[in-house]
């Protein structure tokens, strides 16, 4: 069946199997290489693989929660949204949570995802007590911090194997609301003062204007959140210590035409977005919903790109060569014209790892409809980005050349020795693995 | 909530699952009946993890009759709500093959959930309340070469249903019945469904215990196969003979 990430760009025709338990599973990795599937939310095709897709839809049990520790034991299949509605009311939280909730345990751990409070608490990874991986042969083996299976697979892309549980610790909360704080910062240069001097925030990202220019360049929408406690709370939301009711979901009913998002309606969307950001300045007190995931209200949001589809591109770049590079690719993307729609920038803190795309410094997400300009462009973007010491999320990939990938990362190359030497290479690949060489 | 159990019969099949999800979001403690029940473990600590109810499992072979009364003595309390959601498509040209897989089918889809669902109807009857829900299907509104012996036990078992009904109309018993259309589930996993036509087990449950809710008699989940089926079934018998569909 025809297949793509959140993106839907690019589409293959994929076999798409959906193992019911272990037993099945392995006879779908006896088939051939493959590539484990969660729910679809990785952007390009990390988790396409032509010949063998395997759907992880039917791992989705929860098997143990222990009420001392906050640890969750969970088959890799389960949404993250399913942790949250169940345990955000006995006072659990995901440690770390991406963009949206549709995503599952396993993704999480396979992308090692980061969150708005990733200078703080760092990935997702560092919340993992051991995860259940089936490798070569089909054995099941237990890992934790600090094995060398572990340590690859969290960020590996599941290319060192399928996942199938993990033991993950939640954060406790007194509740579901957070209070926020939005700080307008007019150029690139007071958004990265904010960043610097909001350090000991929980959360903080940054919404950022791609295409205003000159002295306007890189204004931004600071967003700081920290977990409300619950004697804080104005009484109107005291009611609900678990958050506000869940918000009707609206769907995006059809591909819009390309022209709709054309640049001057883009820019007078960021105008618009950032003025009204300016008026809402101050601290108020949102649900964890809009506040983590604004997105997810608008089911099939990925349609508004239209028919072909959109490519994300998101990078990091060092600490020391942020404000460079940034202002570099900002001027890169306004130059051509091709409006992001929503412009995320985020502060890293420090993190080593294998083989997981967060480091210390910046990280700029920007979303493009597909189009022949548009991925010249991004091409631009990556020569910015490795010439500023930069490195890509693959997570979000779904075109990135081979010599852009390893120049910009020399681990791609030790993570293909591991995986040459270990012989996974035959036995687990995506279509990104391939097309990238790792 | 005054606790209201929920039997599901057939609780290994996607759909008798995706019920017993809705019911326990719901609050109910949640009676899980199939052959090899300890086999759902699982899903019991699954659901109990999820929605903090309590699930039982409990061994039930609906091609045994002469065991279910003995399986109802067994349950911890009568349900309130029983779901039949036991269902065996077989193989169409097997059935035409074999008289022995013929009559498998049959029993499986007819014989099997009547006689449960008989005996469900008296104990509720003679308590004055409780909601039936049998699980049947389309297949059952006009007879299709291409599985008729699937349809004719399910159009006995429809039939079985709108008697019921029809007897326990104000007894204070209702008795539902679903005609899904296609549900993407284990037994028509490899098909080619087509989109607009087909359902998943999820959206099939929140339908079904909302139109128990509202005391419905008989729902088609898509309102699409409503139309599709009154055109199916009123097609001139001397036209419908020589179709392919």
């Amino acid at each position: 069946m025809k297949l793509s990430g959140w993106g839907r760009y690019p589409v293959a025709d994929c076999r798409l199997s959906a193992p019911r338990d272990a037993v099945e599973l392995r006879a779908c990795l006896d088939a051939g290489p493959g590539i484990a599937r969660g729910n679809g939310r990785a952007y390009g095709d990390s988790a396409m693989n032509p010949s063998n897709t395997i759907s992880m839809r039917h791992f989705n049990h929860m098997i143990a929660f222990d009420p001392e520790t906050g640890q969750l034991i969970t088959e890799a299949g389960v949404i993250l949204g399913d942790v949250i509605r169940t345990f955000l009311p006995r006072g659990w939280f995901p440690p770390v949570t991406p963009g949206t909730k549709f995503v599952t345990i396993g993704g999480m751990i396979a992308a090692d995802v980061h969150g708005k409070n990733h200078h703080c608490d760092g990935s997702f990874g560092n919340f993992v007590d051991w995860i259940e991986v089936i490798g070569p042969g089909g054995e099941i083996r237990r890992t934790g911090p600090g094995e060398a299976l572990f340590e690859w697979t969290v960020g590996g892309m599941g290319l060192t194997g399928v996942i199938i549980r993990a033991a993950v610790r939640l954060t406790a909360v007194e509740t579901g609301w957070i209070r926020q704080r939005i700080l307008p910062a007019p150029t690139l240069a007071a958004t990265m003062d904010t960043f610097e001097t909001a350090q000991d925030a929980t959360y903080s990202v940054a919404w950022i204007d791609c295409l205003s220019t000159g002295a306007r360049q890189g204004r931004s929408l600071v967003m700081l959140g920290e977990h409300a406690a619950l004697d804080e709370l104005p009484p109107r939301a005291a009611r609900r210590p678990h958050g506000p009711p869940a918000r009707r979901a609206r769907t995006v009913p059809a591909d819009l035409p390309g022209f709709v998002l054309n640049r001057a309606a883009m820019r007078a969307f960021n105008a618009l977005y950032y003025r009204n950001g300016c008026r809402k300045a101050g601290t108020v007190h949102v649900g964890w919903d809009p506040f983590f995931y604004p997105l997810d209200s608008v089911l099939g949001w990925n349609r508004i790109y239209g028919r072909r589809g959109f490519v994300q591109f998101q990078c990091v770049l060092p600490l020391a060569e942020s404000y460079a590079g940034l202002s570099s690719l900002l001027d890169a993307v306004a130059a051509a014209g091709q409006g992001a729609f929503l412009s995320v920038l985020k502060r890293f803190g420090a993190q080593e790892s294998r083989f997981s795309f967060p480091m210390e410094g910046y990280t700029l997400a920007l979303d493009f409809p597909v189009s022949r300009r548009s991925l010249a462009m991004m091409e631009r973007l990556d020569e910015i980005t490795v010439a500023h010491g930069g490195r890509f999320y693959l997570a979000k990939d779904g075109r990135l050349k081979p010599n852009t990938l390893h120049s910009a990362d020399p681990r791609a190359a030790a993570f293909r020795a591991m995986r040459q030497d270990t012989g996974l290479v035959r036995e687990f690949s995506s279509r990104q693995s391939e097309r990238v060489q790792i | 909530m005054t606790d209201q159990p929920v039997l599901i019969l057939g609780g290994r099949s996607d759909i008798g699952l995706a019920i017993a999800h809705r019911y326990a979001d719901l609050g109910h403690t949640v009676q899980l009946a199939a052959r090899n029940a300890q086999s759902l473990s699982q899903e019991k600590t699954d659901m109990e993890l999820r929605y903090g109810v309590t699930v039982s499992l409990h061994d039930f072979d609906v091609l045994a009759p002469d065991t279910h009364e003995a399986f109802l003595d067994g349950l911890p309390a009568l349900p309130q709500i029983a779901v039949c959601a036991v269902g065996y498509m077989g193989d169409q040209a097997e059935s035409q093959r074999d008289p022995a897989a013929a009559t498998l089918v049959m029993r499986s889809n007819f014989e099997g959930p009547a006689n449960i669902l008989a005996l469900l109807a008296n104990l509720f009857e003679a308590r004055g309340s409780g909601t039936l829900i049998g699980i049947s299907s389309v297949a059952g509104d006009r007879g299709r070469a291409t599985n008729y012996v699937y349809g004719a036990a399910k159009a006995g078992f429809t039939a079985f249903l709108s008697g019921l009904r029809n007897r326990l109309a104000g007894r204070g018993v209702h008795v539902l019945t679903v005609l899904p259309g296609f549900v993407a589930t284990r037994m028509t996993e490899g098909l080619d469904l087509p989109e607009k036509l087909t359902t998943d087990p999820e959206t099939l449950a929140v339908a079904v215990a909302r139109a128990a809710e509202k005391r419905r008699n008989v729902i088609y989940v898509k309102g699409v196969w409503a139309v599709v089926m009154l055109v199916i079934r009123n097609i001139p018998e001397a036209i419908f003979k020589k179709l392919s569909i």
